[in-house]
């Protein structure tokens, strides 16, 4: 793995998307002095014939990261979560966000080996630490985390496909979602609220075609409210951040009325895993 | 791989119930400097299984660790970065971690646990 990948260092304008010819490299960031505490400065392009490489997608969740990030800061986690952390993006964006010295804990997780190899090298280049674990999901992880984590983040792959392109331990991991692209997003639901200290928060990424609507009913029902953060869109595909917190009395509101703390329209030509099929 | 991690981790194979803690198996590790905050460890404090840290840390050549504790040790400053030091400076680099019911070993490499079953094992 190590010998087959090349690790350079690139400057690309503020979240603007670079598509590499060469696939066969993986292209990351940055000179870590310059930008080492300024996410919003956070420019990272990964690219990997195996790995997700951060797109549209990954830039909504970091933006949402980011229009919240004051309320992050007052919330003062202890320890950070990211499942299927792909390239890296947004593990990195969150730990040069929030930073390290509060004794912030970061810990990513993804079921594809290279994956997590690039997210290692894409945290080593920019100076910051997450402990990086190969699993599916928090396989492994969900007795003895139980209850603690205060920031949980999931660009889950969330592209309606057929259920044997689920899962597996390559490429198509990252973006193939099932029926309504909603397989991967449905076990994650499941085990959010016992992941999830008594303060925390759980930022998922959506499609319209996610029905996340009815994404917000199911965590509504487990006693969780709920908020678009970031909402963009073209045409025919929107893409939602959904940001989920514990709230026994949202139970009894309406959540069809909540209304975009932080709505940008972005236009994009492209969704990020037509790039990669 | 830091001892905080170790720490959370258990075996995930279907049917084990007594997959904690997974036994280390150290082939190499590392020591990173990692700045202190009491803060921080006295809220993970209550959340450590401290045997299996204790013992983890051993098999890193760190004795420092009192066998048995309570949280009024919090107090003291030299236990403090005595537990700081065991739960997030020591990293293991290469090695395994052993199930103690089945004796299943998962890798570690790079520091990287590899916590992925087989499909029998789901």
């Amino acid at each position: 793995m190590d010998e087959a990948v090349d690790v350079e260092a690139l400057v690309a304008p503020v979240h603007t998307p670079q598509v590499s010819s060469n696939h066969t490299k993986i292209q990351s960031l940055v000179s870590p002095s310059t930008l080492r505490r300024k996410s919003a400065d956070i420019r990272l392009v990964g690219c990997h014939s195996e790995v997700y490489e951060p797109c549209d997608d990954s830039f909504a969740l970091v933006d949402a990261l980011l229009a919240d990030r004051v309320h992050l800061e007052e919330v003062q986690p202890s320890l950070c979560l990211e499942l299927g952390c792909g390239s890296g993006y947004v593990i990195t964006s969150l730990a040069l966000m929030l930073g390290e010295g509060t004794g912030i804990q970061y810990l990513a997780t993804d079921i594809n080996s290279a994956a997590i190899e690039v997210t290692k090298k894409t945290l080593e280049a920019h100076g910051v630490h997450a402990e990086v674990i190969l699993t599916d999901l928090v396989s492994g992880l969900d007795k003895r985390l139980a209850g603690t984590v205060d920031v949980l983040v999931v660009n889950p792959p969330y592209v309606p496909t057929s259920e044997e392109e689920v899962g597996g331990d390559g490429i198509a991991a990252a973006w193939a979602g099932g029926e309504h692209g909603r397989t991967v997003i449905d076990r994650i639901l499941a085990i959010v609220d016992n992941l999830l200290s008594s303060k925390g928060w759980f930022y998922l990424v959506t499609l319209t075609a996610n029905k996340p609507s009815e994404i917000c009913l199911i965590m509504k029902q487990k006693g969780f409210a709920s908020r678009i953060i970031v909402q963009r869109s073209t045409e025919e595909e929107s893409l939602h951040v959904l940001k989920f917190w514990r709230d026994p009395l949202e139970i009894t509101t309406d959540i069809g009325t909540s209304q975009p703390h932080l709505s940008s329209t972005w236009r994009f030509s492209r969704l990020a895993f037509w790039k990669n099929s | 791989m830091r001892l905080l991690t170790h720490n959370m981790l258990s075996c995930n194979i279907r049917g084990v119930t007594k997959g904690f803690p997974l036994e280390l198996e150290v082939e190499n590790f590392v020591t990173k400097e990692v700045p202190f905050n009491p803060d921080f460890l006295k809220h993970m404090f209550p959340k450590i299984e401290w045997k299996a840290l204790h013992d983890a840390a051993k098999k890193m050549d760190d004795n420092d660790l009192p066998e048995q504790v309570d949280a009024s040790m919090l107090e003291h400053d030299d236990f403090l970065h005595r537990f700081h030091h065991a739960l997030l400076e020591l990293h293991l680099e290469e090695g395994a971690l052993i199930c103690p019911e089945t004796g299943r070993r998962f890798p570690v490499n790079k520091g990287i646990p590899n916590m992925l079953l087989h499909e029998d094992e789901v």
